[in-house]
């Protein structure tokens, strides 16, 4: 019980950056991160001796938050991104970064959910390519071609297109005439 | 200098997220100074990092609400929990084991051992046991649906079909084949990821080979049994009897062939 408090706990608040960024709701991202965590708890003998506790966390409340994402977009309610959550994005909107993040978190909410988690666990996450691999339980090639188009889009999405002003349409984001690598 | 690998794609993602081997990171930097437009965009990508960083670091700043303070949820899990579905599970099994009249058929005859009363029964005593099981509900999960197909339906000597419930809020977990005293039957587990399980038994029908969707819902469970071409369906969980009925509903949409 002792070494389930010391693995666990000090991981809450990046699986709940995780769940709140995948989900972008607060409320909801609390919910599917208790769930996991009780979870976690009564599966904790089943982890595999092996196994490293911050994958395996990631795993469930990965696999909850798709099934959640699924579910609510079956029943076509995957609308409202979270607007409060913009006030929320750590910096005071006065700075002058605030407005950066939040076109970037705009823009990171178009992007389809396996590019975003994907770039969610490696770049925020700090997990490794094979880490990412099992938690999203796909080759590590895939892991590669998934970063590598979620960070062309967002890029994209978030470069100034070529009247100067920011691409007003993050949904659909302005094509830019410039060189690319074809792999 | 002798020809290194070529620089893949990958190393420039792996240069990005700190992730390559000293010597590697040197031909990467090598590479990048020799080719200004990739500089340039992985110098994008690396910023794009950065700001994604900083932009959601205050989700992880916010201070653990109670419900999220594992102690809390150890102590919860500790006690006795009433009103769970290990409640509504005991509830099932209570039934299962004495309340075989709750289980008869309209008409109010003597409750027959056979046909769809006892398919209920059956449904309901497979919850009790696997529904509340948490560390293998399933024999077959819902990533092996393919084979867990196969398997029931080479048991049951027929097609089975599987019904997605997703658009009713039940996530498909699994199945397994369990014992009934009328031979072998397939039990299908879903989730609502709230805790409520929801079982579906099938099986083949001597008798009631065709019926209509029928209630059979006692107390906190629920339960709802049809057949179809000699194809017995029981869906039992406890929700509400309006819920569970627009749950078989769905179901039975799904498993008759049209």
């Amino acid at each position: 019980m002792k070494d389930m408090m010391l693995l666990i706990e000090p991981l809450i608040p990046a699986l709940r950056r995780y769940a709140r960024s995948l989900l972008r709701d607060r409320a909801a991202a609390d919910d599917l991160l208790q769930d996991c965590l009780e979870r976690a708890i009564t599966r904790w003998h089943q982890r595999r001796a092996d196994g490293d506790a911050r994958t395996w966390l990631f795993t469930i409340l990965h696999n909850l938050a798709i099934s959640r994402l699924r579910q609510a977009a079956r029943r076509g309610a995957y609308v409202a991104l979270d607007q409060a959550d913009e006030s929320v994005t750590a910096r005071p909107p006065t700075q002058e970064d605030g407005l950066k993040h939040r076109e970037l978190l705009r823009a990171l909410a178009t992007l389809p959910e396996d590019q975003r988690s994907v770039l969610l666990l490696v770049s925020v996450e700090d997990l490794s390519y094979a880490e990412a691999a099992r938690v999203l339980d796909i080759p590590v090639g895939t892991v590669m071609s998934r970063l590598s188009r979620a960070r062309e889009k967002l890029s994209r999405a978030m470069a100034p297109d070529p009247s100067g002003a920011m691409a007003p349409d993050l949904a659909v984001p302005v094509q830019r005439p410039t060189l690319r690598r074809v792999k | 200098m002798n020809t290194p690998r070529p620089i893949t794609e990958e190393d420039l993602h792996g240069y990005v997220d700190g992730r390559l081997d000293p010597a590697r990171l040197d031909q990467v930097e090598d590479y990048l100074a020799r080719h200004p437009s990739e500089a340039e965009r992985i110098a994008g990508y690396a910023e794009q990092r950065a700001h994604l960083r900083t932009a959601l670091a205050g989700y992880a700043e916010e201070p653990i609400p109670a419900e999220l303070n594992l102690a809390n949820l150890i102590e919860a899990r500790r006690a006795p929990r009433a009103s769970s579905w290990r409640s509504a599970a005991a509830a099932v099994l209570l039934l299962g084991l004495g309340g075989l009249g709750g289980w008869a058929l309209p008409h109010g005859a003597e409750a027959p051992a056979a046909g769809i009363a006892s398919l209920g029964r059956e449904a309901a005593e497979s919850y009790a046991v696997y529904a509340p099981d948490h560390i293998r509900p399933v024999e077959l999960r819902a990533t092996d649906r393919g084979e867990l197909i196969d398997w029931v339906s080479q048991r049951l000597d027929r097609p089975v079909a599987v019904p997605d419930l997703a658009a009713s809020g039940y996530r498909f977990m699994g199945g397994r084949m369990v014992p009934t005293p009328h031979g072998p039957a397939a039990l299908f587990l879903y989730d609502d990821d709230k805790g409520t399980r929801l079982a579906m038994l099938v099986r083949p029908m001597e008798i009631d080979r065709d019926t209509p969707l029928a209630e059979q819902s006692h107390g906190a469970v629920s339960g709802f049994a049809w057949s179809d071409q000699g194809l017995g369906y029981s869906l039992v969980a406890p929700a509400s009897a309006r819920d569970l009925h627009a749950l078989a509903d769905e179901a039975r949409r799904q498993t008759v062939p049209s």
